[in-house]
């Protein structure tokens, strides 16, 4: 007797440490990879790293330099260009596209993959195919010339004026299927009864989109809203693949500016601070957001 | 599909319906022309293309660019083609997605099934990192990399992989498991199973969709990842993305355009098979897992 | 042999109120106990420390004598049926009950004989090899009762295991019930809300409202001597009648005043109630079956009602009437009796089965 009332101790007090064990490798990871990382960044921000982190405290001077740069201040410029147009066209697309579909489209099972396969591709890839389509020596531009069209010119990827949306037109073509994808499973998830119920009051198919449908998919607008600052704040991989930062620096935003200071430029300070700025931005977006999240479903 | 089913009760008529269908055609055109003209172009002779039209079938098909692309083209300074970076993509991206989607599931097992106080906190703090702009985490990264002797290598990458993979995966597996019935953790557990035996043989039976989902996401991830890559790989760890751009961007000679769509088609095909084959899973838990959170 | 024993047992989650607030319960062996209570009372919760689903804030269990409270459920040797019966969804049915018994490392002959041997007692020998899914709510029932008995554990716990069921299922698996625990002598806990089922399944009820027992007892001793308002409001349907009034001494006799009506209270039966003398208010209970049409030659209280709704049920015939104060009382009466909305109508009460109830305390005053 006594020895099962021992055993069962031993594994109820097992059971109850067990599953914080399990957390704890994930936990301990995510501390030292993420906020940790995410502290040295910040430490080094301060400090007069360069080619290598070192530890002389310089205060604010990177930043003060940081806002101080031209190349800084047009990579800025071109990010807010480039996430403006690139999320506003991505929802109108997405949404416009997730009603169209919703419509007991025949084909729609054809339809859906194709709009949303651009998704599975790496950036380096779309970037590959969208820098040769808009090269005008051989891609769209020529193609119209050999159709005949002479007139017609299509350069903004050798454009420092115009560059910026090509990149919008890439990035735009390889997400704007999921935005699709996440406005048609908003859409599915809609009462029939209470539009049933709308039509019985008389309400004409743009009025049901326009006062019940929509202001239901608040929160496919937040999610696609969210996905997308998020990743065009973080997009890098695109702008190396299509334009590589250029022509001059007409493409260049903050991810790819951090990444030549950091590593190529050995202005690591001057790096660090700029992650540290593109931190900041993500955060003031995210966490309003995962807070409502969590909150709501505690 | 997730999405499907459910069919709304939207009446149109029919100049609108062909309006309708108008719309959605051309956006499929729109999607689906760089990867056709891609296609098409991969399979002409460079001088059809240089001289020719993009949008032309090939006049003479051939399959050179692709043998070109995987096994013999310079990439960086060595002939070698795509394939040994496909391997290496191959190596780093199995064992990745396998750790990442274990540790996401008994992450999301702990954080529904046997909660605790500040078990919110915990997932809120796995959640932020999924969020992250990776350049708050490059200069540390390559430091302890470095440190550690992982430097360059798979097992590097796999790690950095694994790390900034987990707050999705466990973001999944939680979301999923949330809808999981407790009560049957409960009879389980007095049938008299423990923690393990209960996720083995209850929760993992069950978990097949949101497995799925798991693995496309971290494979098309991982696999489509290009900062780490560049960033923390060196020869023999070079993934696929890293050696595509070296292809395609390389200054020297002449700019062979065929052998460059055969790579990235290359480079695009594991992910785009994953798509085709199991897409539908995909969105569906997407839709469950992250959209309505 | 195994007592279920709960001593000053609390349940506190986070800073809320206790959804068990310091209950004390004797179970005895073998003994059919209902937990009977409306939802939040405190019943399941109660039923999931027992069996090691929920921990103990403060307080004792024992079973057999033996304390539980920081035993893992499995080595608390009870079995639970679920509401929703919570079978696990990729086994079969043999496999869902032969899984705790392989947990138990029972030799694989003996799983395999206690399985046919529960399968026919509960008549689901066809089913053993089928999914819970291609199953009726019926059979996963069974299915969900044959995981617990295979078992062969000290004590069955029922999680309101009936109110997934339709009616008439339901009746037939509460009398299955009552037989099977005729038949295994177990002890068994079961909770529910429905007071048909507490009526007619269990040994002894125990009701319980906001964390706290009101009454235990066995069925019939409840219903007859409900020791407090909600215990009088609760069991049966329609409840009893509960009627604020107030008392009034005349000479020799007492009298009660409730909505416009004065019924005299019988010499013998005002003379048990030694107490009431000194009170003022009072709350009258009867039971609507205790309300007759005619007055038993003179030995019922005439009432003076007006018919606000008739509810001709079949068996019986359930009438709302109005007093002359304005209160709502319901009678049940003979079947075949009928009155037009709204007419007068004479109704007699049983005064001799009546009930008082402090209306501060709120509980029952008892006769001395």
């Amino acid at each position: 007797m006594a020895t099962t009332l021992a055993r069962a101790d031993y594994r109820t007090r097992l059971q109850t440490i067990l599953p914080k064990l399990v957390l704890s490798p994930s936990l301990a990871l995510i501390l030292l990879f993420v906020y940790g990382f995410i502290l040295f960044t910040i430490y080094l921000s301060f400090t007069d790293s360069r080619m290598l982190p070192s530890f002389g405290w310089v205060g604010f001077e990177n930043y003060d330099k940081l806002f101080r740069l031209r190349h800084w201040s047009v990579a800025v410029s071109n990010l807010a260009i480039f996430s403006t147009l690139y999320i506003s066209i991505c929802i109108v697309i997405g949404l416009a596209l997730a009603i169209f579909l919703d419509q007991k489209i025949r084909g729609e099972g054809v339809l859906r993959p194709i709009y949303l396969y651009p998704m599975a591709l790496s950036f380096i890839v779309t970037g590959t195919a969208w820098k040769w389509l808009l090269d005008p020596g051989i891609g769209l531009e020529n193609t119209m010339h050999l159709w005949g069209w002479d007139s017609f010119t299509f350069n903004w990827i050798k454009d420092r004026n115009n560059a910026i949306y090509t990149i919008v037109l890439a990035a735009v073509w390889q997400t704007s299927g999921f935005v699709m994808a996440m406005f048609l499973a908003g859409l599915r998830g809609i009462d029939n009864e209470m539009l049933k119920a709308a039509q019985i009051d008389g309400a004409s198919n743009f009025q049901l989109y326009r006062r019940i449908i929509i202001p239901q998919l608040r929160p496919a607008f937040l999610s696609a809203f969210v996905i997308l600052a998020h990743l065009s704040i973080k997009s890098y991989d695109l702008i190396i693949a299509l334009t590589g930062g250029g022509p001059g620096r007409a493409t260049e935003v903050p991810a790819t500016f951090m990444y030549s200071y950091t590593f190529t430029r050995n202005q690591m300070g001057i790096g660090a601070s700029s992650a540290v700025i593109m931190l900041m931005t993500i955060a003031a977006i995210m966490i309003p957001y995962l807070y409502a999240e969590l909150r709501e479903k505690d | 599909m997730a999405v499907a089913s459910v069919e709304t009760s939207i009446r149109t008529g029919s100049m609108t319906r062909v309006f309708l269908y108008l719309v959605l055609i051309l956006f499929s055109l729109f999607y689906l022309l760089p990867f056709v003209v891609m296609v098409l172009n991969s399979l002409k002779p460079l001088s059809e293309i240089t001289g020719g039209n993009m949008m032309a079938l090939p006049e003479v098909w051939t399959v050179e660019p692709w043998i070109s692309a995987w096994a013999t083209a310079q990439i960086g300074i060595e002939p070698t083609g795509l394939s040994p970076y496909f391997w290496n993509s191959i190596k780093m991206v199995v064992p990745a997605v396998a750790i990442s989607t274990m540790l996401g599931a008994l992450n999301g097992y702990v954080l529904t099934k046997w909660r605790f106080r500040g078990d919110t906190i915990f997932f809120g703090l796995m959640l932020f990192a999924c969020f992250i702009p990776f350049q708050i985490v490059l200069i540390p990264m390559a430091r302890v990399l470095g440190l550690t002797g992982l430097a360059g290598s798979t097992p590097g990458l796999v790690l950095v992989h694994v790390v900034y993979g987990l707050g999705f995966t466990t973001l999944y597996f939680r979301n999923y498991y949330m809808a999981f019935p407790t009560e049957l953790v409960r009879a389980a557990q007095i049938d008299g199973a423990g923690f393990f035996n209960i996720f083995w043989r209850i929760l993992l039976p069950s978990s097949g969709p949101i497995i799925v989902v798991s693995v496309i996401w971290q494979f098309t991830n991982i696999w489509n990842d290009f900062l780490f890559g560049a960033s923390f790989a060196d020869l023999d760890s070079q993934p696929m993305t890293v050696a595509l751009n070296n292809l395609v961007s390389s200054s020297t000679g002449v700019k062979e355009y065929n052998v460059h769509f055969a790579g990235a088609i290359i480079a695009a095909l594991p992910t785009l098979v994953v798509y085709i084959v199991a897409g539908r899973y995909f969105v569906r838990g997407l839709m469950a897992g992250s959209v309505k959170g | 042999m195994s007592e279920i024993t709960l001593r000053n047992v609390s349940k506190i989650y986070g800073s809320d109120d206790a959804a068990v607030n310091n209950i004390n319960l004797d179970i005895k062996d073998g003994e059919f106990m209902v937990l009977l209570g409306p939802s939040g009372c405190g019943k399941s919760t109660t039923l999931r420390m027992i069996a090691g689903l929920e921990s103990i804030t403060a307080g004792d269990i024992f079973i057999d004598g033996k304390l539980i409270n920081d035993i893992d459920p499995a080595e608390r040797d009870l079995a639970i049926v679920f509401q929703n019966y919570a079978l696990y969804p990729h086994m079969n049915v043999a496999a869902n009950l032969a899984f705790g018994l392989k947990l138990r490392k029972v030799p694989k002959d003996q799983i395999e004989s206690r399985i046919l041997k529960t399968a026919n007692t509960l008549g689901i020998s066809e089913l053993l090899t089928r999914r819970p899914r291609e199953l009726s709510g019926g059979q996963q029932q069974r299915v969900a009762l044959g995981r617990a008995m295979v078992r062969e554990p000290v004590a069955f716990l029922f999680d309101e295991p009936l109110s997934n069921l339709d009616a008439k299922l339901r009746a037939t698996m509460r009398t299955e019930l009552v037989k099977l625990h005729n038949d295994l002598g177990t002890t068994i806990i079961h909770v529910t809300h429905d007071q048909v089922e507490a009526m007619t399944m269990g040994d002894r009820i125990c009701i319980m409202r906001k964390g706290i027992i009101e009454q235990v007892g066995k069925p019939l001793e409840v219903y007859r001597n409900p020791a407090n308002i909600f215990v009088a409001g609760f069991l049966a349907s329609p409840p009893m009648n509960l009627i604020e009034g107030s008392f009034e001494q005349e000479g020799d006799s007492l009298k009660i005043e409730v909505s416009g009506i004065t019924l005299t209270i019988p010499a013998h039966f005002a003379n048990a109630y030694g107490n009431v003398h000194s009170r003022k208010d009072v709350i009258l209970g009867i039971r609507p079956e205790d309300i007759y049409t005619d007055s038993n030659d003179g030995r019922y209280t005439c009432m003076e009602t007006q018919v606000v709704a008739v509810e001709a049920l079949g068996p019986e015939t359930i009438m709302v009437v109005k007093l002359p104060g304005g209160k709502e009382i319901s009678a049940r009466l003979d079947r075949s009796f009928r009155a037009p909305i709204g007419s007068a109508l004479k109704l007699y009460a049983d005064i001799e089965r009546m009930h008082l109830f402090d209306p501060e305390t709120e509980k029952a005053i008892v006769a001395r």
